[in-house]
């Protein structure tokens, strides 16, 4: 199968999925979520008989599309985490009728479950993005279509000033883009990747400031996308006050393919070594500071969505982390094996976080004293993926920062890998805070009612848990997946 | 399925039982018990004409990195293995009834068990180390939810400061792997043993130095001791008898399994850092033990200040003093187990482990009081039990080191550490005074009842199994020193 036609099926499941909110009428819109749910699982599984032998490589397209592994495995990762943000959003309803101003019973949440697609479909683009272009454009696509989605409760305010800072501050990330593949452009002429790279060794030293000086601008822009210290400051804030599917979908998909970006970029500007000498001590310095960061700053946070959004920065920190070490011979992997890793707990996270927040009334930490009393398997599942979060060892996330740490140290970056290590200390703090609040802490109302479970959530909570332990004991099957 | 497999997998599955709702008692106790019985059989089925690793099976997980889950044990880790099973059973044994979530209670426990008993049968670096990290959580809420006092600041310290160390350890961990020269690497702890005996394996001071501190914080060495205390002090009984007596043993394991046969020139290298800093565990510590004013805080300091002779034996590096560290954990874990466990019936019977308030009591519980004399007995290191040969042994270890000419920096401390004897006897004796005769405390009351007869058999065999190896060491060591048999 060609793989072009991945993006063509999604794009197209979307606008089907418009055209049955269209016409179904009033009600739950249920059957939008499943419809979508199948539709996506039915390209995740299609994806594995993409062949990019198929694709034309005299055609115009070739310049900017690629189906290498990398972008195959970035397609079946946004494809699951959508599948997954539409459960959560399932889950979610309730919130989100109650922040429209709705006339009747499920207006405007059709659309709520159907925008994440067209963003899954923008970052299977970006997936494939060789060319600056084309990267530029993909990018877009994904990003207004978060711009509604963050945006999307509009009674709350935190939603809106959620809306407004990442409308703002990805629109100055854009500019950054741009002006950045501008000076790129001027320098080489050439918008593709692969052509830029092969370029690179010819060019007048006198070019480098220039080069590197576009190359800067580009980082920043990234930086943004997979909020890399200091372009961080968006986060928190957005990721409280954007429903909580939506902050998920930031975290995890928007984020990851940020990174593969950003790999590619890296690789391109990395065949000379002149210009790695000059790019790995600044990268060094963002790892650093994204690290102790999005670390220390989650110690004090009394919002699980805060902690979680800090927490992601931290995550942050140790891929930028592996792509320090990317010139070792398995930091490739290791950098994607440690989003797969973060893919599964975060999203555990998140969804089990919906569901507790619906019933008691909000996501602070607080709001979750007590679990173990309510509801022992949700609290149970959070309790897992937090431990995975912190690194504790049989679960998936103490494999990926092993194998990332492993490459670090390989290279020989010694001040990261200490500063690597007190920053995971801190995290087994914060993380605890909320294994204390379900265990420890009585329960604010200890009459409260169990919290009950779609059947869907229920189903994917549990596969998630079990995917953290497999994956963090038996990883072979999935490393021999990898690219 | 292989026996230690089974081993594993029994506490495992008994604490998955006790969280989906079973009568958590009655099935923790069975699954300790047979767990405690499959570790009987397995050192009475274990050849020792033959020696080294038997029972082994091997599951390539990553092939990529050699991540194996591979399972096998040595007369070492038997010893050990016995420890755990032993202490597990007694600890399930004199758990308190009517604690509130009782399934929780009891998995946690099982968990503890489950790490360590997962991390000395493990002969795979990676689940060494796993296995032991699994143990920590539960810790934390076997502190955090159980514990008494100042329990939740307790439960973070702890758990802080032994990831901190576990992060140290898995530095020199990842720094050992990498030292071993490409085409070699292995995970395999065996085949570590040998390239390191066999001089191939030189990873270097640096490694050394993060291995000593990374074993050495979850251990409790001077200066990083101030965690154990606290934690045992604020622990229910039964998670400090587990964590102090078989958990803690797994940093000492690790020295004797990883770092004495591939760091030798090292441990020489620095002895006097290690001396000077056991030193500061069986002197400071030992005065700071003597200035307890409670019983539990006691206890703790207590057998922080007995890591000192762990830690003697260590660096004396040769058969004698090493085959005295290892029988050694073997009769500390009893030793401080039967104590806790007597501890938390004294706090249980007066509700304060105060030596003001108490007084008397063996007027009162005879039987307490008699059993508790024993394990006094046995802390300090009177001989005819296990401690006292595992202690002598290690003074003659160290002795050794470097014989004839004027006294040496082994000889010295050696020196001083006997006086560690003394103030062991100092503390235990006074605290058995205070407690157990004299005056009556303000505490004790006429209708204080005796030990309970499950909590008194739990605890006789552990003293009864101190005796028997006290009196008859060999049977232990015949297990312990082939395992040492390639040093001078």
């Amino acid at each position: 199968m060609n793989p072009l036609y991945l993006e063509v099926s999604v794009v197209v499941l979307g606008i089907i999925l418009f055209m049955v909110e269209a016409f179904s009428g009033a009600g739950s819109k249920r059957s939008i979520v499943y419809i979508g749910f199948i539709g996506l699982l039915g390209i995740l599984a299609a994806t594995f008989f993409a062949d990019p032998a198929l694709l034309d490589s005299s055609a115009a397209y070739a310049r900017f599309y690629s189906a290498d592994p990398l972008a195959i495995f970035l397609k079946q990762f946004t494809l699951l985490t959508t599948a997954v943000v539409l459960v959560m959003a399932l889950e979610y309803a309730p919130t989100v009728e109650a922040g429209l101003p709705a006339e009747r019973r499920g207006a405007g949440l059709g659309e709520f479950y159907t925008l994440p697609i067209f963003a899954c479909a923008g970052l299977m683009w970006m997936a494939s993005a060789v060319d600056f272009v084309m990267i530029f454009v993909s990018l877009e696509l994904v990003t207004i279509t978060l711009y509604i989605l963050v945006s999307y409760l509009r009674r709350n305010e935190n939603s809106l000033e959620a809306g407004t800072k990442y409308l703002v501050l990805g629109a100055l990330s854009t500019g950054f883009l741009v002006y950045g593949i501008t000076w790129i452009y001027g320098v080489t002429g050439q918008f593709h990747l692969a052509t830029i790279a092969a370029k690179l060794p010819a060019l007048d030293q006198a070019t480098a400031p220039a080069l590197l000086f576009g190359f800067g601008l580009v980082l920043v822009a990234l930086g943004f996308k997979i909020s890399a210290a200091p372009f961080q400051f968006w986060v928190p804030d957005v990721y409280q006050g954007a429903p909580t599917p939506v902050a998920a979908f930031l975290a995890v998909a928007s984020k990851a393919a940020g990174f593969i970006v950003l790999i590619r970029v890296i690789q391109t500007f990395f065949v000379v070594p002149a210009l790695q000498e000059k790019i790995l001590p600044l990268l060094a310095v963002i790892t650093g500071a994204t690290m102790i960061f999005g670390n220390l700053a989650a110690i004090p946070q009394g919002n699980l969505k805060r902690l979680l959004a800090y927490s992601s920065i931290g995550h942050a920190g140790y891929l930028l982390l592996g792509i320090v070490s990317i010139s070792a011979p398995f930091a490739g992997t290791a950098i994607v094996f440690y989003l797969v890793a973060y893919l599964v707990m975060t999203l555990l996270a998140f969804l089990v976080t919906t569901i507790v927040a619906q019933a008691t009334g909000g996501d602070d930490i607080a709001n979750f004293n007590g679990l173990n009393r309510r509801a022992p398997h949700l609290a149970f599942a959070l309790m897992l993926s937090m431990l995975s979060l912190a690194g504790l060892p049989l679960t998936a996330g103490f494999l990926g920062k092993l194998f990332i740490f492993e490459c670090a140290i390989e290279e020989q970056h010694w001040i990261l890998v200490i500063l690597g290590i007190i920053t995971v200390a801190a995290g087994f703090y914060y993380y605890l805070k909320v294994i204390r609040a379900m265990y420890w802490q009585q329960p604010t109302d200890p009459d409260a009612p169990e919290i009950e479970v779609g059947g869907p959530a229920k189903l994917t909570i549990a596969l998630l848990c079990a995917l953290i332990i497999w994956i963090g004991v038996y990883p072979a099957p999935l490393l021999s997946l990898l690219p | 399925m292989s026996p230690l497999l089974s081993l594993i997998l029994i506490p495992l599955v008994t604490a998955a039982f006790c969280m989906a709702g079973a009568a958590p008692r009655r099935i923790s106790l069975f699954g300790a018990g047979a767990n405690l019985f499959l570790s009987l059989y397995l050192l009475t089925s274990y050849n020792l004409e033959i020696g080294g690793f038997q029972f082994v099976s091997e599951n390539i997980l990553v092939p990529a990195y050699g991540i194996s889950f591979s399972l096998g044990a040595d007369g070492l880790s038997l010893v050990l293995l016995l420890l755990a099973t032993l202490v597990t059973f007694a600890a399930v044994w004199v758990s308190p009834q009517g604690e509130k979530f009782p399934g929780m209670f009891y998995a946690c426990l099982l968990f503890i068990s489950t790490g360590a008993i997962g991390a000395f049968a493990s002969i795979d670096l990676f689940f060494f180390y796993a296995f032991h990290e699994l143990a920590l959580i539960p810790t934390f809420l076997l502190i955090g939810i159980w514990g008494s006092g100042d329990r939740q600041r307790v439960a973070w310290k702890v758990t802080i400061y032994l990831a901190l160390g576990s992060f140290i350890l898995l530095l020199g961990l990842i720094g050992l792997w990498l030292a071993v020269p490409e085409g070699l690497r292995t995970l395999d702890i065996r085949l570590l043993q040998q390239l390191g005996t066999a001089g191939i394996l030189t990873p270097g001071p640096v490694v050394y130095l993060l291995l000593l501190f990374g074993f050495g914080i979850l251990i409790a060495l001077f200066p990083f001791h101030t965690w154990a205390p606290e934690a045992y002090a604020s622990a229910p009984a039964p998670a400090a008898m587990l964590h102090a007596g078989v958990l803690k043993k797994f940093g000492l394991y690790g020295l004797l399994r990883l770092v004495v046969p591939i760091f030798p020139q090292e441990i020489q290298q620095f002895a006097h850092l290690v001396l000077v800093l056991l030193a500061g565990n069986i002197l400071y510590v030992g005065f700071v033990t003597i200035a307890q004013k409670r019983l539990d805080l006691m206890l703790g300091y207590s057998s922080v200040m007995h890591m000192g002779y762990a830690f003697l034996g260590f660096v004396a590096l040769n058969q004698l003093g090493l085959g005295g560290m290892s029988l050694m954990l073997f009769a500390h874990g009893l030793t401080v187990a039967t104590l806790f466990a007597l501890c938390g019936e004294i706090s249980r019977r007066t509700g304060t482990l105060e030596f003001s308030e108490l007084g008397g009591l063996a007027g009162i519980t005879p039987r307490l009081g008699l059993l508790f004399g024993f394990a006094a007995m046995a802390s300090v290191g009177l001989p005819g039990f296990a401690t006292f040969a595992g202690e002598i042994m290690i003074f003659f270890g160290a002795f050794a080191h470097g014989a004839g000419g004027s006294f040496n920096w082994f000889q010295t401390i050696t020196a001083l550490s006997l006086w560690g004897v003394v103030i062991s006897a100092v503390y235990m004796l006074r605290a058995y005074r205070n407690i157990f005769w004299g005056a009556r405390g303000s505490a004790i009351k006429d209708e204080t009842a005796d030990l309970s007869s499950g909590v008194r058999w739990a605890v006789i065999i552990l003293i009864a199994v101190l005796l028997l190896t006290g009196f008859r060491p060999g049977l232990l060591l015949d297990y312990l020193n082939p395992v040492f048999a390639y040093l001078p």
